[in-house]
């Protein structure tokens, strides 16, 4: 039993620390801790700056560029970004529709698309749920129709996270409506979003945020070269991808940098003359979310030791760190606007000097993160997850 | 980073269990608690020949010179089997104690007994009203002629009842005092009885005991530290009993959904149940993690407020995931868990007094709090 990182992993951590403390861009930090949205350029501008390292996409084979490290070290990395305040890049190209590409897709496509994900050239979203697909994805509705060299693609998405800032959209379409099964007739689209027929329209979440998207296709013209893998076999794409990568889900490292300016926040703000921090009420809440991410911590790190020993990836069961970790951050997000009391209301920063623009940001914050235990499978759909394959229910 | 039980630590649970399963099955443990002993002397002497009794102790008393990690599989099994012998309170608590405040003499005199089980000891450290105060409010020693006289009173002591030797807090001038006595020495009288979970305990009284000068485990008004460490110690160790007792309410749980049948179908086809199920199951792992946190830290000599906030919010944890995962395993069994005759209902009660025991959530909260 030995709950350290090694020497090795230990230089690890501090080399991606350093570079991290001298290379993430003031402006870009500063957003993310100050809970502001990052514009398409923040999020190119870093992207690019982490492929001048090489480091832009980790997880990827080396021959393609990626590092070569192992899943500790991809997992150490991961959380000093969190930690560092340095924003990951959005997941769609470089996790998502690459880890399709590297596994179902031709050599063309990959030669096509993958340096270009690798370099941040194309800025890629996700084109999965729809109005009445949500949890139940194979219920999608979208339809691509082969006319000759092409598909005639006509539908809607929803939900599609920074789909303003798209240069490529992948998506699952409906390319067989007779089929017997309806995970049957599903295919696997690549689809440029500069195509005539394209609709993206602005959902604003309840923070006031422009973050997610309703698309529109309408009659829009794919070529047939775009589609990964096999026609009607979009649904085994998919199910890989849902399985792929999620370790970090747990998002250990930025939920201690929020614990850590939770506590400056209620070390500033009185109750009774004291510290909010020394509040007994609000410290044993405080504290019983610090005990949940330290035991979190260590769950992340006994399924890392779980992957080196049996080289398997990890399992059903890892959907406890997307339920837990995702109500950790939720939970300090709420003690974040709790903390500052009625200052939390002023709903909009103004610049009279009268608002704090930090703390004004943490209502909207709070707000906004009810999404993360909807997102990415919501929790309902991991527990269904574990109860099924971990328990055999 | 390995969060693996070495083969040794694996061989030895797995012996342990092998034995439990043969000796110490659900009917078995309630003749147990049902006999005049309410203990039994069989399964302390083979506990003590498996060398459980030593694996704490260092190798220059007789003991294998092991910690909390090495007893952690050991108190996992023992959570299973709801193990009433005063295992933790001899060798986490009292045995290892008196190994680090004792004198070569005192070692000499009670260690070898100790580890071969003919002897049980246990700490006598709460005090009626009191709650989990370590530093004794009304038992006293004052220095007499060359030894001491002891007055006061103590509760809840598990194990006192099977006790061949006590140790003993007093307060003593300003500081706090560790005292090694015979129970059956005049002056002190025992008020036995068994705790909820079926343990042997006992409330204790003394009114003006002699104790010979030889009887003092350390230096006199300096045992705070080593009391708050033994305690520490122990409450890792009891982490990990609580482990082994949710393992066992999460896997009887699961079988009962799978077996029980309502409306023409096993009740684990229901999502309420489900997901339920699934919330014992994370409580459990996260508990799991600190409970292996807890027992690291207080095997690594780090500094005390370190071991505190490691030990605190391990019990913090612990206490939170025992309530809820023994709470929702009655309820999953339906009526059937209120009763005596399903092992769950006894698993409740065990769950309920960790919870309570070694300092509730509040105590742990306010000690994690004041760490800052």
């Amino acid at each position: 039993m030995d709950l350290n990182y090694s020497p090795e992993e230990l230089a690890f951590r501090d080399e991606v620390r350093g570079w991290l403390a001298a290379n993430l861009p003031a402006e870009i930090r500063d957003k993310v801790t100050g809970y502001r949205h990052l514009s398409k350029d923040d999020h190119l501008r870093w992207h690019k700056i982490l492929a001048a390292k090489g480091w832009s996409v980790p997880h990827w084979p080396v021959e393609w560029g990626g590092t070569g490290w192992n899943i500790t070290q991809r997992y150490i990395y991961d959380e000093e970004f969190g930690l560092a305040g340095a924003p990951m890049l959005a997941p769609f190209g470089p996790s998502m529709c690459a880890s399709v590409l590297l596994r179902f897709g031709s050599d063309a496509q990959k030669q096509r698309f993958l340096p270009r994900i690798r370099e941040g050239d194309d800025f890629w979203v996700q084109g999965y749920s729809e109005p009445g697909a949500g949890s139940d994805l194979a219920a999608l509705k979208t339809r691509a129709e082969r006319r000759g060299d092409h598909y005639i693609v006509n539908g809607q998405k929803i939900w599609t996270t920074l789909g303003h800032y798209g240069d490529w959209i992948f998506c699952l379409v409906r390319t067989d409506s007779a089929a017997e099964k309806r995970q049957e007739g599903i295919s696997f689209l690549l689809i440029d979003m500069k195509t005539p027929g394209i609709t993206v329209r602005p959902l604003i979440l309840m923070d006031g945020g422009h973050e997610v998207n309703e698309v529109f296709f309408d009659d829009v013209k794919v070529p047939v070269e775009n589609l990964v893998y096999e026609e009607n076999k979009g649904w085994t794409v998919a199910k890989y991808l849902l399985g792929h990568e999620r370790m970090g889900s747990g998002a250990v490292g930025s939920s201690k940098r929020e614990l850590a300016a939770l506590k400056v926040l209620a070390a500033r703000e009185k109750r009774n003359g004291k510290p909010l921090l020394e509040d007994t009420r609000f410290r044993d809440r405080l504290t019983r979310v610090e005990v949940e991410l330290d035991a979190l911590e260590l769950t992340s790190m006994r399924f890392l030791d779980r992957m080196r020993r049996t080289g398997q990836p990890p399992g059903a069961d890892v959907s406890m760190l997307k339920i837990r970790g995702t109500e950790i951050q939720q939970a300090l997000t709420e003690l974040m606007m709790q903390a500052a009391g009625p200052q939390a209301q002023p709903f909009v920063a103004v610049d009279d000097g009268q608002v704090d623009p930090y703390v004004s940001r943490l209502s909207p914050r709070y707000f906004n993160y009810r999404k993360t235990s909807i997102y990415a499978g919501s929790n309902e759909i991991q527990r269904n997850i574990i109860a099924k394959m971990t328990l055999g229910l | 980073m390995n969060f693996e039980y070495s083969d040794e630590q694996q061989q030895l649970a797995d012996s342990l269990r092998k034995y439990l399963a043969q000796a110490y099955g659900f009917e078995q443990r309630k003749a147990i608690l049902q006999s005049a002993a309410g203990s039994s002397a069989q399964a302390w002497a083979t506990f003590a020949e498996m060398g459980l009794t030593a694996i704490a102790l260092p190798e220059a008393d007789g003991g294998f010179g092991g910690g909390a990690v090495e007893l952690m599989p050991v108190m996992e099994a023992c959570g299973e089997a709801l193990v009433v012998e005063p295992l933790l309170d001899h060798v986490g608590l009292a045995a290892r104690l008196l190994a680090r405040a004792g004198s070569e003499a005192q070692r000499a005199a009670l260690l070898p007994a100790a580890i071969d089980g003919s002897s049980v000891l246990t700490l006598a450290y709460l005090e009626p009203g009191q709650r989990y105060e370590l530093v004794p409010q009304t038992t006293t020693a004052r220095a007499e002629g060359s030894g001491w006289v002891l007055n006061g009173a103590k509760c809840v002591v598990v194990g006192a009842p099977l006790a061949a030797r006590l140790l003993v807090s007093a307060r003593t001038g300003d500081g706090v005092s560790l005292f090694v006595i015979d129970p059956r020495a005049a002056g002190v009288t025992l008020n036995p009885y068994r705790t909820v979970d079926g343990q042997r305990a006992a409330d204790l009284r003394f009114a003006g005991v002699r104790l010979g000068a030889d009887a003092l485990l350390g230096r006199a008004g300096e045992a705070l530290p080593l009391l708050d460490e033994a305690v520490d110690f122990a409450t890792a160790l009891q982490c990990a009993d609580a482990i082994g007792a949710m393992q066992y309410a999460n896997e009887t749980t699961l079988d009962y959904l799978k077996t029980r049948k309502q409306f023409g179908v096993p009740i684990a086809s229901f999502q309420a149940l489900q997901h339920r199920m699934v919330e014992m199951f994370i409580h459990t792992e996260q508990a799991r993690s600190m409970a292996i946190l807890a027992a690291s830290k207080v095997d690594a000599g780090v500094p005390a407020a370190e071991r505190q906030r490691a030990v605190s919010g391990a019990k913090i944890k612990i206490a939170d995931a025992a309530r809820h995962v023994s709470q929702e395993a009655v309820q999953l069994h339906g009526g059937m868990g209120m009763t005596e005759e399903l092992k769950i209902s006894h698993t409740f009660r065990r769950l309920t007094t960790i919870g309570q025991r070694f300092g509730d959530a509040d105590h742990h909260l306010q000690r994690y709090a004041g760490l800052g």
